[in-house]
């Protein structure tokens, strides 16, 4: 529609090129359905991991301390709300308004990138420390570039949204990356209860 | 290569139509450049394919010659491991992939009266990730120690092995360039999906589609849920290779046999993934030239997507003698063979279509009947090594590569040649020389049965696979194997000689030269860029409508008069 002028009197009977950009949210929804299965075959491998490895825990190492990642936890996952709010003032035409949720849910996100940061830092095991080691590091690692992707592109979305008029109709981009970001955080989910309830 | 142009350079047509981009070269460098018109794209896949076929043709030239006497004479047997592992790796991700990549870029958008891909910026993007793993893969001949050994199955431990200590490595480059094989077919899954769920043209519902593309749909669909399981396995063995960690070492509490699950997983479906696409050309194909619909449309669209739930859950059929406990033998041996149910009534359905017809035997014909041919022995082999104890006999020996080169060269590469003969004229504007096609054909076919019905002997004599030297007691099936090999390699040139003539001064093909049903043969030879442009045609009855006098689109003579005076004009 927007690159070709159709000629009023051969007006297209069925909305003939919205054939380029109207399926970017079908795609993108195939898309997550399909990276969600990446995380299935990873919990997967970790779940016959913690119930079938004769080595588990490196020697030393009693388990994971649960109350401070669950701070960060509870960070992420109400940023899903903060990200709802967002869009809400964006459909309805509060630019700044959607501006400032927008950038708070960047910053939780963020925060909990620093939060996971620190944990890594203060464990006594590393990337080569047998099968447990491997698996915290790769799952959480993984999960935390999806944060990060999702904070780069939030990031890009708010840049776009300073074009004049750009989001007066709304946008796909941040429906798709506000999407994006539930997806990151169920996927949190699973993997706190995962790697750090599920500890005995 | 002027009359592969779509249109004249200065046609009203191309300036309005978005794709190709405004400044995109319209003759022969398009295929070089970063070109967002879906028919463009599906033959630079197919070249860049046709290319990898040749390497791969070439690899295994040279494992047939050393395999043709008893001793390890031709070429070291270190060299052989990277020789079988190169060809098995080549043949399936940078030629059979691609290549279906091709027919679903070429096919897709006309058969549903689609202007294009969904996505065509994320199409180019993914086609042009192929040349630059082929690059990556290609490149591991020439790091030290070579391309990687470990098969194409890459198994850990031997995977893992890094003996000369280097970071890029052959298995380093193998697993790279499977990684971004991946994703480049995630990208054409998510696009060719997309693409049919919403771009179908105004009256075709879904039991209105052409077998091929519910075959795309399932086979894509297979892509989705497969590959990110493949992917999450290679990861870990890239951290395993690389980074020093142990999931798939013992010694770490890791577990070699969980990569075996996440490779078959996806594996065992990959075959359904290509597969797929080419029962949808025989479904596509057989109807054409017995002039008769297609025997229970409606059950053969269903049974693509009973063969796409069945495949993802039959892959530990590959793991019988891995240590594999019984009760998951039982179960997989059932799952297995209950997948010959669609199957068979894929078959059942191509041979009602047969049945009674009046059969012309062109080149694509011959090279359908031949594949579906080979699929039966193929399909009863299969049976045979789905079965737990007759696998555990066979289970690694030359019985199941000859199994499996029925099914990817004398099935799916069937297939594939007789997909290039039935619309090499629609999107080339030309027609192939008959003569030599048929010539290919027969090549072809003595060479297939000469290569691969030996291998099931020795295999079921006890010869192992993957070895550079065996007992001479095997020499007989192997001379025979090899004298195949080379005829393959012959056929080739006809074929090749074939490609090339036509599109250069092949006779100028009218727009429906099979006298074919389908929305693609309502275009001109070659389709403009758009195809439809806003002229979309109103669906108005199902597909394979042969002999039963109703036509498939409202106003069909309009559609019909307007392709052939755009092909006359052009």
């Amino acid at each position: 529609m927007t690159i070709t002028t159709p000629n009023p009197a051969e007006a297209p009977a069925h909305s003939d090129h919205a054939a380029h950009g109207d399926h970017t949210l079908t795609g993108f929804v195939i898309f997550l359905l399909s990276e969600s299965v990446i995380f299935l075959a990873l919990f997967a491998g970790y779940a016959i991991y913690k119930t079938s490895s004769p080595l588990w825990l490196p020697p030393g190492v009693e388990g994971l301390e649960v109350i401070e990642p669950l701070r960060f936890t509870v960070v992420l996952v109400s940023s899903s709300g903060v990200i709802y709010l967002a869009e809400r003032a964006l459909h309805r035409g509060r630019l700044w308004q959607f501006r400032a949720w927008w950038l708070l849910t960047m910053a939780m996100g963020a925060v909990f990138l620093v939060g996971q940061g620190l944990e890594w830092a203060a464990l006594p095991f590393g990337l080569g420390d047998g099968v447990y080691g491997a698996s915290f590091y790769l799952l959480t690692g993984f999960h935390g570039l999806h944060v990060l992707t999702g904070v780069l592109l939030m990031g890009l979305m708010l840049a776009r949204s300073f074009r004049p008029g750009n989001y007066d109709a709304g946008s796909v981009g941040v429906t798709a990356v506000s999407l994006f970001w539930h997806f990151v955080d169920v996927i949190w989910v699973v993997l706190f209860v995962l790697i750090y309830v599920w500890q005995r | 290569m002027t009359s592969t142009t779509p249109a004249p350079p200065f046609d009203p047509r191309v300036l309005k139509a978005p794709h190709p981009v405004p400044g995109a070269p319209n003759n022969w460098r398009r295929f070089l450049s970063f070109n967002t018109d879906a028919k463009v794209i599906g033959l630079q896949y197919m070249i860049t394919a046709l290319f990898f076929l040749l390497v791969g043709g070439l690899l295994s030239m040279i494992m047939r010659g050393e395999l043709i006497t008893p001793a390890a004479d031709l070429v070291d047997p270190t060299v052989y491991n990277g020789l079988y592992t190169m060809h098995g790796t080549v043949m399936l991700f940078l030629f059979l992939f691609p290549i279906l990549n091709g027919f679903n870029n070429l096919l897709i958008p006309p058969m549903i009266g689609a202007p294009d891909m969904a996505f065509p910026r994320l199409n180019a993007a993914a086609f042009w990730m192929v040349p630059v793993f082929g690059v990556i893969l290609m490149a591991s001949f020439l790091v030290p120690g070579g391309p990687s050994g470990a098969g194409w199955w890459a198994y850990p431990p031997q995977s893992i092995q890094n003996p000369l200590g280097h970071f890029i490595n052959g298995q380093f480059l193998w697993i790279l360039a499977v990684a971004l094989s991946g994703i480049s077919s995630i990208m054409g899954a998510v696009n060719f999906v997309t693409t049919i769920i919403r771009m179908r043209a105004p009256g075709m519902g879904w039991f209105r589609m052409p077998i091929f593309c519910w075959t795309a749909v399932a086979a894509q669909a297979i892509q989705l849920i497969g590959l990110p399981v493949l992917t999450a396995g290679a990861v870990l063995l890239l951290f395993d290779l690389s980074f020093g960690t142990s999931f798939y070492l013992p010694e770490g509490g890791g577990d070699p046999m969980l990569y075996q699950h996440f490779f078959w997983f996806y594996s065992h479906p990959a075959v359904y993934v290509m597969v797929l696409p080419v029962f949808g050309i025989f479904s596509e194909l057989f109807p054409v030239y017995a002039r008769k619909p297609l025997f229970g449309y409606h059950v053969v669209a269903i049974a693509s997507f009973a063969i796409t739930f069945l495949s993802l859950i039959v892959w530990v059929h590959h793991m019988f003698y891995s240590g594999t406990p019984q009760w998951m033998r039982n179960l997989f041996m059932v799952t297995t063979m209950l997948i010959a149910v669609p199957t068979g009534i894929k078959v059942f359905a191509w041979i009602g279509t047969l049945w009674g017809g009046k059969l012309r035997l062109t080149t694509a014909m011959l090279f359908s009947l031949g594949g579906v041919f080979n699929f039966i022995f193929a399909g009863i082999t299969g049976i045979m090594l789905a079965t737990v104890p007759v696998d555990i006999h066979v289970g690694n020996t030359y019985f199941v590569v000859g199994h499996f080169h029925t099914v990817i060269f004398s099935t799916i590469t069937y297939g594939v040649f007789a997909g290039i003969y039935h619309w090499f004229p629609k999107f080339t504007g030309r027609m192939m020389y008959e003569g030599l096609g048929k010539l290919h054909f027969v090549l072809t076919f003595i060479g297939s049965q000469l290569t691969f019905l030996p291998m099931h002997a020795a295999g079921l004599m006890g010869m192992p696979r993957r070895v550079a030297s065996y007992d001479p007691e095997f020499a007989f099936a192997n001379v025979l194997a090899s004298l195949g090999a080379f005829l393959l390699g012959v056929a080739t040139i006809p074929f090749l000689l074939n490609l090339v003539s036509s599109w250069v001064r092949g006779e100028k093909a009218p727009p429906n030269p099979w006298n074919a049903i389908g929305l693609e043969w309502l275009l001109p030879s070659p389709p403009p860029a758009e195809n439809f442009e806003h002229d979309v045609p109103t669906v108005i009855s199902g597909p394979y409508g042969y002999g039963l006098g109703r036509p498939l689109v409202d106003d069909e003579e309009r559609f019909v008069a307007k392709a052939a005076n755009a092909s006359t004009g052009a």
